[in-house]
């Protein structure tokens, strides 16, 4: 019974995978009734698809050797319109922590303020209220035209989206903190400093990561479409430029990929937060 | 310090708060007594007399409308690390281990200590205490009791002047809070610990104070007197009940929060607020005539 329950999930989601493959296949089968179609089409999707033996859409068999090809070299360069999907995923990433590491810069030491003081939180408040829900790619033409560089408004527009969970869940984590705790310190006359890193941190450290969690899977959504509007390098870049190849295996890859690297992010997150966190 | 100089002394001192409707309550008003150094003092009355509250004052976390609090012939402005407090709740941070969470007192109490030092003191206490064993567990893997033996730990720790008590034993179990009660009055034996203590345990009271301060009820909460605990101090939770004082002063107390605490009118002109009466019920036979039988024996809460 017990080998059942630790089995049964695993094998579930091994057969759930392998009936839609098996679903894809049988979509994707190639007809036998020939047609005759327009040659500017022939041309665009090949000859066999275009007359209907073979499906446009990839079938699981052509997905899973394009993606070997891409793992077999993830890292090649050859030119600016072709470079390794490896490569691509490692810029993205670059300028994820880039722009993360910066959002917490500001927005854990400003929680912390925030937190500390009703005052700067009612006076703050309302910027956070409206600044909050802008979609990160609404500043996006801001973000080119004052700092004139591609690169870095990508940064900045994960920046700015990466701020907001932070910045809110450091604030409510360090308003939070158990009275208790704080008259502790308070009777043993701890300075403020040596409160905040000993007692304010560790008991705010758990909404701390939470906010942290969210604010790198936002990132990691935003990415994508950011890098397809400045272009150049990147997953997202490398996911437009494939559907202007139209090869839509090399987009499936990516989107696999994007999901893939999401998830190790999240997981890296997860564990962080198991670190810090207490139980009552 | 001159040793005949009470340890504490409160002077007239009463709290009024402001409702939002702008009326304003006084908890209590003028209420004065003191604690002489390594006497054993309880407070009892009902709730809402303001008893957290006076505690909040000597420590410092809470501040009066007006009358005066001394500590060792100072006033008191704030709190400080001579007077240490162990709270109901033990407040305990669920992110240390109980050595980490002693340490952090004894670091903030000699900040120069180096870490063996510190280390080597903390254990001394968690073996006075009898936790010897479980350094290394966090406070959510402790019971109850043990997680306030550490919070008892942590208080004699710094070796402060004095230790402030609010209901530390009030959510516990009775066996446990039976354990803790005669391990406290051990370690005070062993320390000559001053002690102020908050409870609404009569048995408590009698058992572990020295003077057991009576306020009334609140709004208005005045001292109506302060008994004089005249067992032997070598009591036991096991002997207590054989001794001819016990039931006299059990009684006296019962009598007290069960009706005198409501009745009491505090400006009969034999009443000064000043020197509330000192009563010794336990000498005074005619308090043992009152069958015990007679009077509820449980503890008002």
């Amino acid at each position: 019974m017990n080998r059942l329950k630790s089995w049964g999930a695993p094998l579930l989601s091994l057969l759930i995978l392998l009936g839609m493959i098996g679903v894809w296949h049988a979509l994707t089968l190639p007809k036998t009734a020939a047609q005759t179609v327009d040659s500017e089409y022939a041309a665009l999707v090949g000859a066999a698809a275009a007359t209907g033996q073979k499906s446009a859409f990839p079938s699981p068999a052509d997905f899973g050797r394009k993606i070997g090809e891409h793992l077999s070299d993830p890292f090649y360069d050859r030119g600016p319109n072709d470079k390794g999907i490896g490569i691509q995923l490692g810029y993205s990433i670059g300028r994820v922590l880039a722009g993360y590491l910066l959002a917490a810069l500001v927005a854990v030491p400003l929680g912390f303020l925030i937190g500390m003081s009703p005052t700067v939180y009612r006076a703050l408040d309302p910027f956070i209220q409206v600044l909050k829900p802008i979609s990160p790619l609404a500043w996006m033409p801001l973000a080119l035209f004052t700092l004139k560089d591609s690169a870095v408004s990508a940064i900045f527009v994960i920046f700015i989206c990466s701020v907001w969970p932070m910045l809110i869940n450091t604030a409510f984590g360090v308003a939070s903190v158990r009275r208790e705790w704080l008259n502790v310190a308070r009777t043993l006359e701890v300075g403020s400093f040596r409160t905040a890193f000993r007692v304010i941190l560790p008991a705010a450290a758990p909404t701390i990561m939470t906010g942290m969690r969210i604010s790198i899977s936002i990132a990691w959504l935003v990415i994508v479409a950011a890098e397809m509007l400045v272009g150049g390098t990147g997953i997202g870049y490398f996911v437009w430029n494939e559907w202007n190849n139209l090869s839509i295996t090399n987009i499936m890859t990516a989107i696999l990929a994007i999901g893939v690297v999401g998830m190790l992010l999240d997981l890296m997150m997860a564990k962080l937060t198991r670190l810090v966190t207490f139980p009552e | 310090m001159n040793m005949s100089e009470p340890l504490i002394r409160i002077e007239g001192i009463s709290k009024k708060f402001t409702g939002r409707d702008g009326t304003e309550t006084t908890v209590f008003e003028n209420l004065h007594f003191s604690v002489d150094p390594g006497e054993f003092v309880c407070l009892i009355g009902h709730s809402g007399c303001g008893k957290t509250t006076i505690l909040n004052v000597l420590s410092g976390l809470d501040q009066t409308s007006s009358g005066y609090v001394f500590v060792g012939g100072r006033e008191v402005s704030g709190p400080s690390l001579d007077r240490a407090v162990i709270f109901q709740s033990h407040a305990l941070m669920p992110w240390l281990t109980v050595m980490g969470n002693i340490a952090f007192a004894v670091s903030s109490r000699w900040p120069e200590w180096s870490k063996d030092k510190v280390r080597a003191h903390c254990q001394q206490y968690i073996d006075l205490v009898n936790l010897t064993g479980s350094e290394k567990k966090r406070p959510a893997e402790l019971s109850g009791g043990m997680k306030q033996r550490v919070g008892i730990a942590r208080a004699l720790s710094i070796q402060p002047k004095m230790l402030l008590m609010d209901e530390p034993f009030s959510a516990l179990d009775a066996l446990t809070r039976g354990v803790l009660q005669e391990e406290v009055l051990r370690i005070c034996a062993e320390t000559r610990q001053t002690v102020f203590m908050i409870t609404h345990d009569v048995d408590e009271a009698i058992l572990l104070a020295d003077k057991i301060v009576l306020m009334t009820n609140g709004p208005h909460a005045k001292i109506a007197e302060i008994v004089v605990n005249t067992m032997p101090r070598s009591r036991t939770r096991h002997d207590l009940h054989k001794h001819p004082h016990y039931y006299r002063i059990r009684n006296h107390l019962i009598d007290f929060l069960v009706d005198r605490s409501k009745a009491f009118a505090g400006d009969s002109a034999s009443h000064d607020p000043r020197h509330p009466p000192l009563v010794t019920p336990g000498l005074d036979p005619a308090e043992a005539a009152v069958s015990p039988a007679g009077k509820p024996l449980v503890a008002v809460k």
